[in-house]
C-alpha cells in the first residue's frame, strides 16, 4: 500500500496527542510502520497546533505538508480551514463544528471567517462536519471530543473497525475508558446514517 | 518488543541499556522528555539541576567517579553549558558521558535558531546526529562505547522533528555497567596552563583518530540508488530525501557528523554525477565539501532559515509545487496565549496599567509581550531580564519607571547572579519574580523551589524570600504579592520603584494547570448591567469576547474554558460579571 497520511489539527490543549497515538496503536496493531510528530512547548498554550500519523510499508518523513493528507481530523472550524491546503485533492476533512475565537478575533482585530463548513463544502473538499463535543458530551465527557473525532473518521481512517476501537482502548487510562469507548461508538454510528 | 517511542524517549531507553547510571539536566523544549523518560527507570538517578552548566558539571563529575552519565539541554542551554563544554575536550571521560542537545529549526518554542554543529566544531568534540526513534537508541547506546573508546564526551545533536516524531522501537536489555575504579590523575583532570597545553595535543590527535574512524563508522553509510544526483545529508534531512528522491539518487546518509571523514565524503562524491548537501540551519557539511573543493548544490538553493520538508525539498530543488485548495477568507492566526486563570495576567494587566518599561525573560510569561496585554519590551535570554534592567536604569539614572519580570525556575537558572549585581552596585530597580510554583512553559518541572525533585521525591524547602534577603535585598523590600489581586498589586509596585532600595515583589500564586488548583465554577455576563465597554477586553483572556444580540454588543464568558479565576470580575465598572447568576 502505499503511505496514509492522516492530520489530527486543533487548538492547543483539545486532546491531539492522545488522538494520534491511538492511531498509531491501530497502525501498529495492522503490522503498519508507522511515524507520529507532535508538537510540544509554547504551541500547546492555546495556539493552532498539529500532529501528524504516517502509516504503511515504508515511511520515511515524519510530517505531512501540502496537498499530501489523505484525512484531516480537526477539532475546530477555523482551524480545519487553516490546514486545508494540506489536503489530498478528493480526501476527507472531518472536522468538529466547534468555533474558537483566537486571540485577533477576541481584541477585534481580525474576524472569524463565515460559514466555513459550506464554503469547504464548495470547494469540493468530501466535508464530514459534525459537533465532536456535543457527541462527546452525550457519551459523558467533553473531554473524548478527541476519540468521538476518530469514531467520525472510522470508516476513512484505514483500519478495521474493530482494530480502531481495540487501540482506543489500548490508549485511554482506565478511568475514561468507558465514556471514551461510547463516544467512540456514538460517533461511529453517527456516521453509519449520513 | 516493540514500542512507539518518541525520539527523546527512545534516546532514554538507549541511556537505559546502556547502563547509564547519572542523569542531569535542565528542562528546554525540545529536549525535556529525554530526562523526564530516563526518571522513569529505577536504574538510572536522574535530576533536574538548576540550570545546563550546573547539569553538564554534575554530569561530568559522575563520568569522573566513573559511572556512565548524560546531560540533556535545548540549543540555548548549551549557550549557558558551554563554559566547562569545551574543557571536556580536554580532561575525556571516566565513564562514557554524552550530551544531549536538541536544537529548534523553525522556532516552533525557541528564541533563535542556532546550529549547535558549530560547537562540536569549536569544542572538538564529536557530535552524532541520529534521523529516527530507532538510530536515536542505537547511536545513543553506540556513543558511550565510542566516548570510552577514544576518552571524549560525546555530543547527542537532535532537532525538534527526531526529538517530537515517534515510531516503533526495539526494546533490548538493560547492559549493567559497574562504576570504574577512581584513580587520582591531575595531569588530565586539573586544567591550569601546565597540564592544558599537554592536552591539546592530545585533543588533536583524538580528533584526527575520530576523523579516520569516520570512514569506517557504521554511523556513516552509503545508499547506492540513481548515480545521477548524489545527496549528502544527516539527521531528519535524510527522511525528507528518501521522500522525495526515492531510488532516483544515492546517499551519504551521515551520523558521526562531527569530524566527517574527508575520504568518505571524496570517494561518494567522484561516485555521482552531480552533489546536493541537504541540511537544516547553517551549512556545515557543505563547507566542508567546499574546502575540499568539491562542487555541490546546497545553500545557494536551500535556506539557511526554518525548518525544511519533502514539500521545500520538491520546491526548491525540483522546481514542483503541491496541489491545494483553499477558502478564500483570510483565516486569523492563532498565536498561544497566556491560559484561562494563568496568574500571570493581572501582573501584566497592571504593567500596562502602571505605564512601566518591562525587562522580560524566558517563560510561559513572555506571552505577556502580547497584545493586548503587550506590556514587555524585551527577551533575550534565561536571566537577562534583571541584569539587563540594572543596566538599563544606571545608564538612564531613574528607576523608577522600569521593573524585570522573570519566573521562578528562571531565577533560579541565573537570575540570582544578576540580583547580586544590583545590590553590589547599589542599584534601587525593583524586580518582580512570578513564582507561580513551577516551571511551566516546557510542560511542568519540578525546580528547586518546588519541593519536589525529577523523580517526585520530596526535596528540602528553599525559601524564595531568605534567598532574595541572603542576596542583600533588604527584608522590608522582599514583597510577596497575589497576583489575583491586582490593585493590591499596584500598591505595592507603586511603594517599591519609589523607595530608593533595591527589591523584589514575588507574585506568588500556582499555575492554573497545575493538579491540586482549585476551578471555580466559570463566570457568567448579566446582560443587563454589561454596557459593552470592554474593560474587560484588556487582560487578553481568551474565554471573554464581545457578542451582539438585540441588546446590543455585550461581554460573554465561553463556560466551557473558564476556571473562574475573577479577573474579570475586577476589571468590570459595572459589576456585570458574576459566578453566582441563577
Amino acid at each position: 500500500m502505499t503511505t496514509k497520511n492522516i492530520m489530527i489539527v486543533g487548538v492547543g490543549g483539545q486532546g491531539s496527542l492522545l488522538a494520534s497515538r491511538i492511531l498509531g496503536a491501530a497502525a501498529t496493531a495492522g503490522g503498519y510502520e508507522v511515524k507520529i510528530s507532535e508538537v510540544h512547548g509554547m504551541s500547546q498554550r492555546g495556539g493552532s497546533v498539529v500532529t501528524y500519523v504516517r502509516y504503511g510499508e515504508k515511511v520515511s518523513s515524519p510530517v505531512i505538508c501540502q496537498g499530501e493528507a489523505d484525512v484531516i481530523l480537526s477539532f475546530e472550524l477555523l482551524e480545519a480551514a487553516r490546514w486545508l491546503p494540506f489536503l489530498k485533492p478528493g480526501a476527507t476533512l472531518i472536522t468538529s463544528t466547534q468555533e474558537i475565537n483566537p486571540m485577533p478575533v477576541i481584541i477585534g482585530a481580525a474576524q472569524y471567517p463565515t460559514e466555513l463548513a459550506e464554503k469547504m463544502d464548495a470547494l469540493g473538499v468530501n466535508i464530514i462536519a459534525k459537533d465532536a463535543a456535543a457527541i462527546a458530551e452525550e457519551a459523558g465527557n467533553v473531554k473524548a471530543a478527541n476519540v468521538a473525532l476518530i469514531g467520525l473518521g472510522a470508516h476513512v481512517l484505514g483500519f478495521d473497525a474493530a482494530v480502531l476501537r481495540g487501540a482506543v482502548e489500548e490508549c485511554v487510562p482506565a478511568k475514561a475508558r468507558e465514556i471514551n469507548l461510547r463516544a467512540f461508538d456514538l460517533a461511529a454510528s453517527h456516521q453509519d446514517v449520513q | 518488543m516493540k514500542k512507539i517511542m518518541l525520539g527523546n524517549e527512545a534516546v532514554a531507553r538507549g541511556l537505559y541499556e546502556a547502563g547509564v547510571r547519572f542523569v542531569s539536566s535542565y528542562p528546554g523544549t525540545p529536549s525535556t522528555e529525554i530526562s523526564e523518560f530516563a526518571a522513569k527507570y529505577d536504574e538510572i538517578y536522574a535530576e533536574w539541576a538548576p540550570n545546563e552548566k550546573v547539569a553538564l558539571e554534575s554530569a561530568l563529575g559522575a563520568s569522573f567517579g566513573g559511572g556512565r552519565a548524560f546531560s540533556a539541554m535545548k540549543h540555548v542551554g548549551l549557550n549557558v553549558a558551554a563554559d566547562p563544554l569545551f574543557i571536556t575536550a580536554y580532561t575525556g571521560v571516566g565513564g562514557g558521558f554524552v550530551i544531549g542537545v536538541a536544537d529548534d529549526p523553525g522556532m516552533h518554542s525557541s528564541q533563535n535558531e542556532q546550529d549547535s554543529r558549530h560547537y562540536a566544531i569549536g569544542a572538538k568534540l564529536p557530535m552524532i546526529e541520529p534521523a529516527d526513534s530507532v538510530e536515536c537508541k542505537e547511536f545513543t547506546k553506540l556513543a558511550y562505547a565510542l566516548s570510552e573508546q577514544f576518552d571524549t564526551p560525546f555530543i547527542l545533536r537532535l532537532t525538534t522533528r527526531v526529538s517530537h516524531s515517534g515510531g516503533a522501537v526495539e526494546l533490548e536489555e538493560r547492559t549493567e555497567k559497574p562504576v570504574l575504579e577512581y584513580t587520582k590523575d591531575p595531569a588530565k583532570r586539573v586544567m591550569m596552563p601546565g597540564n592544558a597545553k599537554r592536552r591539546h595535543p592530545v585533543v588533536e590527535q583524538r580528533l584526527a583518530d575520530l576523523a579516520e574512524y569516520a570512514y569506517t563508522s557504521p554511523l556513516n553509510r552509503v545508499e547506492k540508488g540513481s548515480t545521477a544526483v548524489g545527496i549528502i545529508t544527516a539527521g531528519n534531512c535524510y527522511n525528507y530525501a528518501k521522500e522525495v528522491y526515492g531510488d532516483n539518487a544515492s546517499y551519504l546518509k551521515l551520523g558521526l557528523i562531527h569530524p566527517l571523514s574527508e575520504k568518505l565524503i571524496r570517494e561518494f562524491a567522484a561516485s555521482v554525477d552531480s552533489v546536493v548537501v541537504i541540511e537544516e540551519l547553517d551549512g556545515v557539511i557543505e563547507g566542508f565539501c567546499r574546502s575540499l573543493g568539491i562542487q555541490v548544490t546546497g545553500k545557494d538553493v536551500l535556506p539557511l532559515c526554518g525548518e525544511y520538508s519533502q514539500e521545500l525539498l520538491r520546491e526548491k530543488l525540483l522546481g514542483e509545487e503541491p496541489c491545494t485548495v483553499s477558502v478564500a477568507d483570510e483565516i486569523p492566526v492563532r498565536p498561544p496565549v497566556l491560559c484561562p486563570g494563568c496568574p500571570h495576567r493581572g501582573v501584566f494587566y497592571t504593567l500596562k496599567k502602571m505605564g512601566l518599561t518591562v525587562s522580560g525573560d524566558i517563560g510561559c510569561y513572555t506571552l505577556g509581550a502580547v497584545a493586548p496585554l503587550s506590556a514587555m519590551d524585551t527577551t533575550l535570554c534565561m536571566g537577562a531580564s534583571i541584569s539587563a534592567l540594572h543596566g538599563f536604569n544606571k545608564v538612564r539614572g531613574d528607576d523608577s519607571k522600569s521593573v524585570a519580570v522573570i519566573g521562578d525556575s528562571t531565577f533560579m537558572h541565573s537570575g540570582m547572579t544578576g540580583l547580586v549585581n544590583i545590590i553590589y552596585n547599589g542599584g534601587a530597580s525593583t524586580v518582580i519574580i512570578l513564582d507561580n510554583r513551577i516551571t511551566g512553559m516546557t510542560g511542568h518541572q519540578q525546580n528547586p523551589l518546588t519541593g519536589l525533585t525529577l523523580k517526585n521525591q520530596p526535596a528540602p524547602y528553599i525559601c524564595l524570600e531568605d534567598i532574595c534577603a541572603g542576596l542583600g535585598v533588604a527584608r522590608e523590600h522582599i514583597r510577596v504579592v497575589d497576583p489575583a489581586q491586582p490593585a493590591e498589586l499596584e500598591k505595592v509596585l507603586k511603594e517599591e520603584l519609589a523607595a530608593d532600595a533595591a527589591s523584589v515583589v514575588i507574585c506568588r500564586r500556582p499555575c492554573a494547570l497545575l493538579k491540586g488548583v482549585e476551578k471555580k465554577p466559570p463566570l457568567r455576563v448579566d446582560r443587563e448591567k454589561c454596557r459593552g465597554c470592554k474593560a474587560c477586553m484588556k487582560i487578553g483572556c481568551p474565554c471573554i469576547s464581545m457578542v451582539a444580540g438585540e441588546d446590543g454588543v455585550k461581554a460573554k464568558v465561553d463556560a466551557s474554558m473558564c476556571v473562574g479565576c475573577g479577573l474579570c470580575e475586577q476589571m468590570c465598572p459595572f459589576g456585570a460579571f458574576s459566578s453566582t447568576i441563577e
